[in-house]
C-alpha cells in the first residue's frame, strides 16, 4: 500500500506541476502584465519600475524558475487587486467557505442517491424508478445557475432569505443542494444501473438458489459490488463541484468562496493570485483521485497493489 | 438401494420466453421424477430447454421467462403455485435442493471471501455462531477435496482456479445437507482432467450422502458413470426416459440413437464424425408433430401430425416392427427401471440398433 | 478504470464506454445496421418522448435560423423608454410578447438571436472538437504502437485537467468572446470523440473476421474500415448529439459568469446574465431563458436515447421486455 500511494503521490505532483506551468504560460502570453496594473496613464518610467520590481523583465525562463522556487516554499507573491496582500493568505481566507459548500453538498449527494438508486433498482419500471429517471432526467438537463435562482427565488418567497454569505451555517443548506442537485441526478441514476447489473449477475442467481435473503443480496453483495464503479463517479462528481461548480452556485448565492474569488481574480487579471487559486484548486484534486484510488482498492480485492 | 418414493415430481412442466420476435416455448411438456438417492442425467443440445427446467425447480424463473402450466412437486409440496409457495421455495432452497451452476467463475461474489460465502449459507439456514459455522465451513471444504482448506477459507474467488471454484459451489451446496443436488452443466467450463475429477466427486458424495442428483448436461460422456438414470431432452419436451445403461444399449428414440451415435469414441476408427441432419426447431413456432420428425430416418406421415406422448416403453422381445403399431406394456416391476419414450416407432428403432 | 481522470465532463466517459460496449454487443456488421434501421419511424412513433423532442427541436431550430426574417424586433433594438414592458400575460400587448427587459430590449426576439447564437456556438464547437478528436482517434487506433501511447498519453493529460478552470484561465488571456468560447470549448471538448474512436478502431482489429480476412488475403485496413464505418457513425452520432447538449449548457455557464459572449452579442447565457441584475423584481427575465435551455437540452438528451435505441438492438429487446413484464403476470414472482 505504501508504495502503491507515494506512487500515485508522485502523479498527482506531476500533475501540479503540469496545470501551474500551464497557467504560468498562458498568463505570460497576454502581453505585459504591467500594463493591466497600473493606469493607462502612468509613465514609461513607472511601469519599468514595477516591472523590475515584480521581476517581469526577466526572460521566460528566469521567471518561471523563480516562480517554481517560491512556489515550493509556498511563496505565491502578492495579488494586485487586494492591495499587495499575500496571493495564499487570501486564498486561504476564502477556502473555507467553498469547502463548506462542497463537503455538505457531497454528503447531501451521497446520502440520497445510494438509497434512492438502489431503491429504483429494486424496482425497474416502477412508480419510483419512473419518478427518478425523470428527474434525473431534468436535473440533467437543467444548466445549474437556473437551478440555484430557481432556488433562490423560492427561499426568498418562501422564507425571505435573500442573502446567504454571512448567515448562520443553516444558511448553507440551500447553496448546498443546488450544489448537490445535478450530483444527485447523475449518481443516483448510476446507483441504479449498476445495482441493476449486479442483480443481473450470476453470482446472485447463484446466492438466491442458496437460499440467501433478498434483504442480504441487495444490501450486502449487490450493493458492494456496485460501490466499485459508485466510488469512482463519486470521487469525478465532487472534483466536479470542487473545481467547477463552486463557481456557479457561488455566484448565485453571492457565496464568498474560492469560486467567487477565481472569477473576481479573472476579471482583474490579478495574476499572482489566479495562479494560486489554480495551483490550490489542483492540489485538492489530486487529493480527491487518490482519496478515489484508495477507496476503489479497499472495496475491490481485486485491484492489485502496483 | 434406491428407494423407488419419488422426492421430485415434475409434472407436465410447460415454461414461455416472450420476446419481441414471438413467444418461445422453451419448456413444452417436461415430465420426470426423482427418487431418494437416485442419479438422473438431463441431456440435451442448447436449445432444448434442460436448464430453464432446473431453474424452475428452484422458483428461479423470472419475466421474461413465465411458468405457463405443469407443476414442480418436492416431497408433495408445489414448487410453483398455492398460497404457500413463496414459503416453501425459501425453505427449500439451498437446504433441501441446492444448485449448482454452470460457470464457477461468475458463480461467486468476487468481493467477499470463498469462506464468507459459505458461511453465509450455513448461518441462513442454521443457527450457528460464526465460530462454528467457519469450521464447518473448513470441513466442508475439505469434504469436497480442496488442500488447506484453513487457508484457503480466506481467499478470494480470482486466487483460486476454476476446478478449485467448482469445488467450493459443491461444497456450499451441501453445507446444509440438501437431499438433492441440481447440478447444471458443472463441468462444461472446465477442463476435461478437473471434469473428471469433479465428476468423480459428484458420485462420490452422493454415495456417501445419499444425495439424490439431478446432473444437467449437453455431454453423454458425462453422464455415464454417474447417473442412473438419464432422461433425454429435445425441443422442450422429454423424448426419452430410461436407466442409463439401458439408453447407452439399446435407445428407442431416434434422437438418443443419434447422440449416441454421434460421440466420438475411441473404440470406433471413424472417418468422419457423424452429425445429426438438420437443425432443431425454432420454439416459437413449435411443429404440430414430432419436433424431430424434420431430422429423423424413421420418420412417417403419423409423425408429422400428432406428437407422441411420454409412454412406457417395454418391447416384448421377439417382436418384429409392426408398421406404426404403437408399444404399450404395463409393468408390474419396481417402477425404476421403467423406460419411457416418445415415439410412435420406438419398436423400430430399437430393432435397428439391435440389429 | 481507475479513477485518475479529473475531467469535470468525463463522465460522460461512462455514456460512452456504455456505448462502446452496446455497439460491441452489436457486432457492427453494415447489415446488421440496415436491419435495426427497418423500423425506424415505428420506433420513433412509440417513443414519445423522442417524437415531442423532434419536434420541439425542430421549431427551435427554425425559429433560430430564421430568427433575421421572424423576429419582431433586433436584439439590441430598444432604448429606456421601451424597458420592463411586462409580457402578454401580465397585462402586456402583443408588440412584446415575452415584455422587454430592463435594457428595452424585446425578450422573445433576443430569445430567437440568442438561440440562433446557441445552437450555433454549439455546432461549431462540436464540429471542431470533433473533427480532431475522430482523426486522432483514427491515427491512435490504426498506426498502434508507439503513435497511439504518445496520443493517448496526450489525452489523459488534458482529461486529468480540472476542465472549467482551465477555460476560465484561457477566457481570462484571450478576453471573453465568442470565439474564445468556441475554441476553450473546443480544446476541452475533443478527447471523448478521440477516446471513443480509438476504442471502436481497436475493437474492429481485435475482431475475428478482420484476422479471417487477413489470412484468406484481404488487406485488414479495407476490413477494417469498411466494418468500423458503420459502427464509428451510430456511436458518434449519440456522443455528439450528448455533447451538443452539454455545449450549450457550458456556453450559458460561461456567459452567465460574464466570461462567455459579450454585449452586444446575445445568446441563452447571455440573456440568463441580463437576468441577475433585476433577479427579485423582474424574475421572469432569468426564468426565461433558463426553462428555454433546460428545454432545449432536455429535448436533445431525449432525442440522443432515441437515437441510441434506434442503433443499438439490445436497447430495444430491453425496452420490448419492459412493455411486456408489465403486462404479464407470473404464476409465482418469487425474487
Amino acid at each position: 500500500m505504501g508504495r502503491y500511494l507515494s506512487q500515485r503521490l508522485v502523479q498527482g505532483l506531476v500533475v501540479i506541476l503540469g496545470v501551474t506551468t500551464l497557467v504560468f504560460v498562458v498568463t505570460r502570453m497576454i502581453g505585459d502584465p504591467v500594463n493591466f496594473i497600473l493606469p493607462l496613464s502612468a509613465s514609461e518610467e513607472q511601469r519599468a519600475a514595477l516591472r523590475a520590481d515584480l521581476g517581469f523583465d526577466r526572460s521566460i525562463l528566469s521567471q518561471f524558475w523563480s516562480f517554481l522556487s517560491d512556489a515550493v516554499r509556498l511563496d505565491f507573491g502578492e495579488s494586485t487587486y487586494f492591495r499587495n496582500e499575500d496571493a495564499l493568505g487570501i486564498v486561504r481566507r476564502f477556502l473555507p467557505k467553498t469547502l463548506q459548500l462542497v463537503v455538505a453538498g457531497m454528503i447531501v449527494a451521497f446520502v440520497l442517491s445510494v438509497p434512492l438508486g438502489a431503491i429504483a433498482a429494486l424496482r425497474p419500471g416502477k412508480v419510483l424508478d419512473k419518478f427518478l429517471v425523470t428527474l434525473s432526467l431534468i436535473g440533467l438537463a437543467t444548466p445549474q445557475f437556473f437551478l440555484g435562482q430557481v432556488i433562490l427565488l423560492f427561499t426568498s418567497v418562501k422564507f425571505n432569505l435573500v442573502q446567504f454569505g454571512d448567515g448562520p451555517w443553516t444558511h448553507l443548506i440551500f447553496p448546498a443542494l443546488t450544489l448537490a442537485l445535478p450530483a444527485i441526478g447523475r449518481l443516483t441514476m448510476v446507483v441504479r444501473s449498476a445495482m441493476i447489473d449486479e442483480l443481473n449477475s450470476q453470482y446472485v442467481k447463484a446466492a438466491r438458489a442458496k437460499g440467501v435473503s433478498r434483504r442480504r443480496i441487495v444490501g450486502v453483495h449487490a450493493l458492494r459490488n456496485a460501490a466499485i464503479p459508485f466510488v469512482t463517479l463519486f470521487g469525478w462528481e465532487v472534483i466536479r463541484a470542487l473545481a467547477g461548480y463552486t463557481l456557479v452556485v457561488e455566484a448565485v448565492f453571492d457565496w464568498p468562496g474560492l469560486g467567487d474569488l477565481a472569477i473576481l481574480s479573472i476579471r482583474e487579471r490579478d495574476f499572482f493570485l489566479i495562479q494560486t487559486i489554480v495551483f490550490v484548486v489542483a492540489v485538492m484534486v489530486v487529493l480527491v483521485n487518490i482519496a478515489i484510488d484508495i477507496a476503489y482498492k479497499i472495496i475491490d480485492p481485486r485491484v492489485k497493489i502496483a | 438401494m434406491i428407494d423407488p418414493t419419488p422426492v421430485l415430481e415434475v409434472e407436465h412442466l410447460q415454461i414461455d420466453f416472450l420476446t419481441r420476435r414471438g413467444t418461445v416455448h422453451a419448456v413444452r411438456d417436461v415430465s420426470f421424477t426423482i427418487g431418494r438417492g437416485e442419479t438422473l442425467g438431463l441431456v440435451g443440445e442448447s436449445g432444448s430447454g434442460k436448464s430453464v427446467t432446473a431453474q424452475a425447480l428452484l422458483g428461479m424463473i423470472e419475466l421474461p421467462g413465465r411458468i405457463v402450466g405443469g407443476d414442480v412437486r418436492w416431497k408433495g409440496e408445489s414448487l410453483v403455485r398455492g398460497p404457500h409457495v413463496r414459503r416453501t421455495i425459501e425453505r427449500v432452497r439451498g437446504q433441501e435442493i441446492a444448485m449448482v451452476f454452470q460457470d464457477p467463475m461468475t458463480s461467486l461474489d468476487p468481493v467477499f471471501t470463498v469462506g464468507s460465502q459459505v458461511v453465509e449459507v450455513l448461518r441462513r439456514h442454521r443457527r450457528l455462531s460464526r465460530k462454528a459455522a467457519k469450521a464447518r465451513a473448513v470441513e466442508l471444504l475439505d469434504i469436497v477435496g480442496i488442500a488447506n482448506p484453513t487457508e484457503r477459507i480466506s481467499q478470494y474467488p480470482f486466487e483460486m482456479s476454476g476446478g478449485m471454484r467448482q469445488r467450493v459451489l459443491i461444497a456450499m451446496a451441501l453445507a446444509c445437507e440438501p437431499e438433492l443436488l441440481v447440478a447444471d452443466e458443472p463441468t462444461t467450463a472446465l477442463d476435461v482432467t478437473i471434469q473428471a475429477q469433479i465428476l468423480e466427486l459428484v458420485a462420490k458424495l452422493q454415495q456417501e450422502l445419499r444425495l439424490a442428483v439431478l446432473l444437467i448436461t449437453h455431454d453423454l460422456g458425462v453422464v455415464a458413470g454417474v447417473c442412473d438414470r438419464v432422461a433425454v431432452m429435445y425441443a422442450g419436451k422429454i423424448v426419452e426416459d430410461a436407466p442409463a445403461a439401458d439408453l447407452y444399449a439399446t435407445p428407442a428414440h431416434p434422437y438418443s440413437a443419434a447422440l449416441l451415435r454421434s460421440t466420438p469414441r475411441l473404440d470406433i476408427v471413424l472417418d468422419r464424425l457423424v452429425a445429426i441432419e438438420g437443425a432443431p426447431p425454432d420454439l416459437r413456432r413449435p411443429p404440430a408433430g414430432c419436433a424431430f420428425a424434420t431430422r429423423c430416418p424413421f420418420a412417417i406421415d403419423h409423425c408429422r401430425e400428432e406428437q407422441p406422448r411420454l409412454e412406457v416403453f417395454e418391447p416384448v422381445p421377439d417382436a418384429v416392427g409392426a408398421g406404426d403399431a404403437e408399444t404399450l406394456e404395463e409393468l408390474e416391476q419396481p417402477a425404476r427401471t421403467e423406460r419411457t419414450v416418445a415415439c410412435f416407432r420406438a419398436a423400430e428403432v430399437r430393432e435397428e440398433v439391435l440389429s | 478504470m481507475s479513477g485518475t481522470a479529473t475531467d469535470e465532463y468525463s463522465a460522460h466517459q461512462h455514456d460512452v464506454d456504455e456505448a462502446l460496449l452496446a455497439e460491441q454487443g452489436m457486432e457492427g456488421r453494415p447489415y446488421e445496421l440496415r436491419a435495426s434501421t427497418t423500423g425506424l419511424f415505428s420506433e420513433l412513433r412509440a417513443d414519445k418522448a423522442g417524437l415531442l423532442s423532434a419536434v420541439f427541436l425542430f421549431i427551435v431550430v427554425f425559429a433560430a435560423f430564421a430568427a433575421p426574417l421572424l423576429a419582431p424586433y433586433g436584439p439590441v433594438e430598444g432604448n429606456p423608454s421601451t424597458s420592463s414592458i411586462p409580457p402578454i400575460w401580465a397585462d402586456g400587448s402583443w408588440d412584446h410578447v415575452l415584455g422587454t427587459d430592463t435594457q428595452g430590449y424585446d425578450v422573445l426576439s433576443r430569445l430567437m438571436y440568442g438561440a440562433r447564437t446557441t445552437l450555433l456556438i454549439g455546432l461549431a464547437v462540436v464540429a471542431i472538437a470533433g473533427l480532431f478528436g475522430v482523426v486522432l482517434g483514427l491515427i491512435a487506433g490504426y498506426r498502434g504502437g508507439r503513435t497511439d501511447r504518445w496520443l493517448m498519453r496526450w489525452v489523459d493529460v488534458q482529461v486529468a485537467f480540472p476542465g472549467l478552470l482551465i477555460a476560465l484561465i484561457m477566457i481570462a488571456v484571450l478576453g471573453p468572446s465568442m470565439t474564445s468560447v468556441i475554441f476553450v470549448l473546443s480544446f476541452n471538448g475533443w478527447m471523448v470523440y478521440a477516446r471513443m474512436t480509438r476504442g471502436v478502431v481497436l475493437a474492429a482489429k481485435e475482431r475475428p473476421y478482420v484476422e479471417a480476412a487477413e489470412m484468406v488475403g484481404c488487406r485488414p485496413r479495407r476490413v477494417m474500415f469498411v466494418h468500423i464505418l458503420p459502427n464509428l457513425t451510430s456511436s458518434l452520432v449519440t456522443l455528439a448529439v450528448l455533447e451538443f447538449a452539454r455545449i450549450i449548457l457550458a456556453e450559458a455557464t460561461l456567459s452567465f459568469l460574464g466570461l462567455g459572449l459579450q454585449f452586444p452579442e446575445v445568446s441563452l447565457g447571455v440573456m440568463a446574465n441580463g437576468g441577475r441584475d433585476a433577479f427579485f423584481s423582474l424574475p421572469r427575465l432569468a426564468i426565461i431563458p433558463g426553462v428555454v435551455i433546460t428545454l432545449i437540452v432536455l429535448a436533445v438528451n431525449f432525442l440522443a436515447s432515441w437515437l441510441r435505441v434506434v442503433f443499438d438492438p439490445q436497447e430495444r429487446e430491453k425496452r420490448f421486455a419492459a412493455g411486456a413484464t408489465t403486462a404479464a403476470t407470473t404464476v409465482e414472482g418469487v425474487m
